[in-house]
């Protein structure tokens, strides 16, 4: 998700109001930091957990929180902390790489069909719609069901089922910026696909696609943790925030932390990157505002 | 001038025809090409290969994938939809019940779910940018943002663990009484209420406030029509349309809630019965089971949509 200068909507005029426009509010920044903070815990996962993953270290199981296991331990006495820090590079971590390929082939897509037009574009419509009209839920369990679980096999599979929407969120702006004066120029020039697509049309609308970005991203940590959540998704030894949820669910009737946390866990990072989107600055969350 | 509204309707009854198909040739071809033979799966490791050779010729496995599926498809409008590998139960008879209790979830949670939403999106938006509105904007994306199966989670910690309401994650069968009936279906009905509500919360509350920016609204106000009475009476019948139009979009969000809902509280809907298949790879009960849930998910996109059409007065 990074915005260099360059990429932003072009033509913003230079006056001194130029960059009001970007002003970020309080609540976008908490967002903004929390966001950060489990990016970090998943980069840097090795370096800080306390005790080994896998190592059970408390005689009790579901134990309580209390020095040394700060967030308690699990249904077989490993300690909750260590394991919430390594499930962030799961949860993270694979949904980035699913939320990335799904945005780069939908948008590539809608913008090539918006270009193009006709047979090519009725085609790749038609079909991306039926594969909308699938539940994605289920669309992951008949995966999981067909091929198995792995940890290739969720990246492809989350980033399959939300192709077609990112692909018809970018048709539709790709399609508004097709009609102006500077496309028909181009194309008089005698420009081709590739260039138009990379360097006259993706440049206009790349503000709402990150947007749009971040809010598929939301989607997939949601569809990942169901899917783990109910055995199909991140198999043990691994486990992501949804399968530390699964594991412990038999300490729910005694509220034990090692159930809660993985919870919310899952629920700060997604409203956060919900109120970040929802309070990103007005010039890169709106089309017309360029 | 002739009505464009029954062409419209024909159009998206067809586009809904053809996208069945489309997916019911995915369902088909997703999970019958998989690596293995069925007949030896069902037969077993120490089968002849006589065995294997006859049942392959009995379920028509040496025949092309194209004309299975067609057979399968023929099945399905005859009501027959195979055979469970599982147990060898006929799928019918497993779906059957399920499906009614899935129904039922599914209805009561409606009942409970669209007054509710309705009358929060509405009173939002009629006293925008307050606080109310405020805390239920706050909430609804929340709850939105939050997986099914973390509110199962806190709807139990809540009502169960710490209240003690109600039991915490046994669906039981004592449901001859009142207060049984109650009991039991209380906790998925709530967890459900919660995720569908919040979604047609934002889109009442998003569709009530476009109307209340039209110049007739204005003019309502202008003229000195109460708050109330100006949402209600003026601006209401032109949002039902869109209103509509969201609760049978955030209605179509069940079908995942359910998923999670029956698994999380052991209810025995056809949810659970699908997850279940998937565990043990039962490939005809997944089929018919994904068939149904495609079929409910676009007849309620489907009816969306023609909802919007009929609730467009400029196509009339």
């Amino acid at each position: 998700m990074k915005t260099h200068s360059s990429t932003e909507p072009r033509a913003s005029t230079g006056s001194l109001t130029a960059w009001s426009g970007y002003r970020i509010n309080l609540v976008g920044l908490a967002a903004f930091s929390v966001v950060l903070f489990w990016a970090l815990v998943a980069l840097f996962a090795p370096y800080i957990t306390p005790h080994s993953v896998g190592e059970m270290i408390d005689l009790d199981y579901f134990g309580p929180m209390r020095p040394g296991l700060w967030l308690g331990s699990d249904y077989l006495g490993r300690d909750m902390l260590s394991r919430i820090i390594y499930g962030a590079r799961y949860t993270v971590g694979i949904s980035l790489a699913a939320v990335s390929i799904a945005c780069f082939t939908g948008v590539v897509l809608g913008m090539t069909s918006a270009v193009l037009r006709g047979p090519v574009d009725m085609v790749v419509s038609r079909i991306l719609d039926a594969m909308n009209s699938i539940p994605s839920k289920l669309f992951g369990l008949m995966v999981v069901a067909a091929v198995g679980s792995s940890i290739p096999v969720l990246i492809l599979t989350l980033s399959v089922i939300y192709v077609p929407g990112a692909y018809r969120f970018s048709r539709a702006l790709a399609i508004n910026i097709d009609t102006m004066d500077f496309i028909m120029v181009a194309r008089i020039r005698g420009e081709r696909l590739p260039y138009l697509i990379a360097s006259e049309i993706l440049p206009n609308i790349i503000g709402p696609v990150l947007a749009d970005l971040g809010l598929r991203f939301v989607f997939i940590v949601l569809l990942l943790s169901g899917l783990s959540f109910l055995g199909l998704g991140v198999q043990p030894p691994y486990a992501d925030w949804g399968a530390l949820v699964r594991e412990n669910i038999g300490g729910l009737p005694f509220a034990a932390p090692a159930v809660i946390v993985p919870s919310l866990a899952i629920a700060t990072l997604t409203i956060s990157v919900n109120l970040l989107i929802d309070n990103l600055p007005q010039k890169i969350r709106d089309r017309s505002a360029s | 001038m002739t009505s464009r509204v029954p062409s419209l309707i024909l159009g998206r009854l067809l586009i809904a025809l053809v996208t069945l198909t489309i997916v019911s040739f995915a369902v088909f071809f997703a999970t019958t090409l998989l690596p293995g033979d069925t007949a030896t799966i069902l037969l077993g490791q120490a089968a002849t290969p006589e065995a294997v050779a006859g049942l392959r010729t009995a379920m028509h496995l040496d025949e092309p994938a194209l004309l299975r599926f067609v057979y399968w498809i023929g099945g399905l409008f005859q009501g027959d939809l195979g055979t469970s590998y599982a147990n060898h139960v006929p799928v019918a008879t497993l779906v059957s019940g399920r499906l009614a209790n899935t129904l039922k979830l599914a209805g009561l949670t409606t009942l409970v779910s669209v007054p509710l939403a309705l009358t929060l999106g509405i009173t939002a938006a009629m006293w925008r940018r307050t606080l109310y509105d405020r805390i239920v904007t706050i909430a609804t994306i929340g709850v939105i943002s939050v997986p099914e199966f973390v509110l199962a989670t806190l709807a139990v910690l809540v009502f169960a663990v710490y209240l003690k309401w109600l039991p915490a994650l046994s669906f039981t069968y004592n449901i001859d009484s009142f207060s049984g009936l109650l009991r039991a279906y209380a906790m998925p009905v709530i967890t459900l209420t919660f995720g569908v509500s919040a979604q047609m919360i934002r889109m009442t509350r998003a569709a009530v406030i476009e109307t209340l920016n039209t110049p007739y609204v204005e003019m309502a106000l202008l003229k000195g029509a109460s708050r109330p009475r100006m949402v209600l009476r003026h601006a209401l019948p032109n949002a039902l349309g869109p209103i509509s139009n969201a609760v049978a979009l955030s209605l179509s969000y069940l079908l995942g809630g359910v998923i999670i809902v029956e698994t999380i509280f052991n209810y025995p809907g056809i949810a659970k019965l699908m997850v279940d298949a998937v565990s043990t790879r039962d490939l005809p009960l997944i089929q018919s089971c994904a068939m149904i849930f495609c079929f409910g998910y676009l007849i309620l996109i489907t009816t969306a949509d023609i909802v919007a059409i009929l609730s467009n007065p400029r196509l009339r």
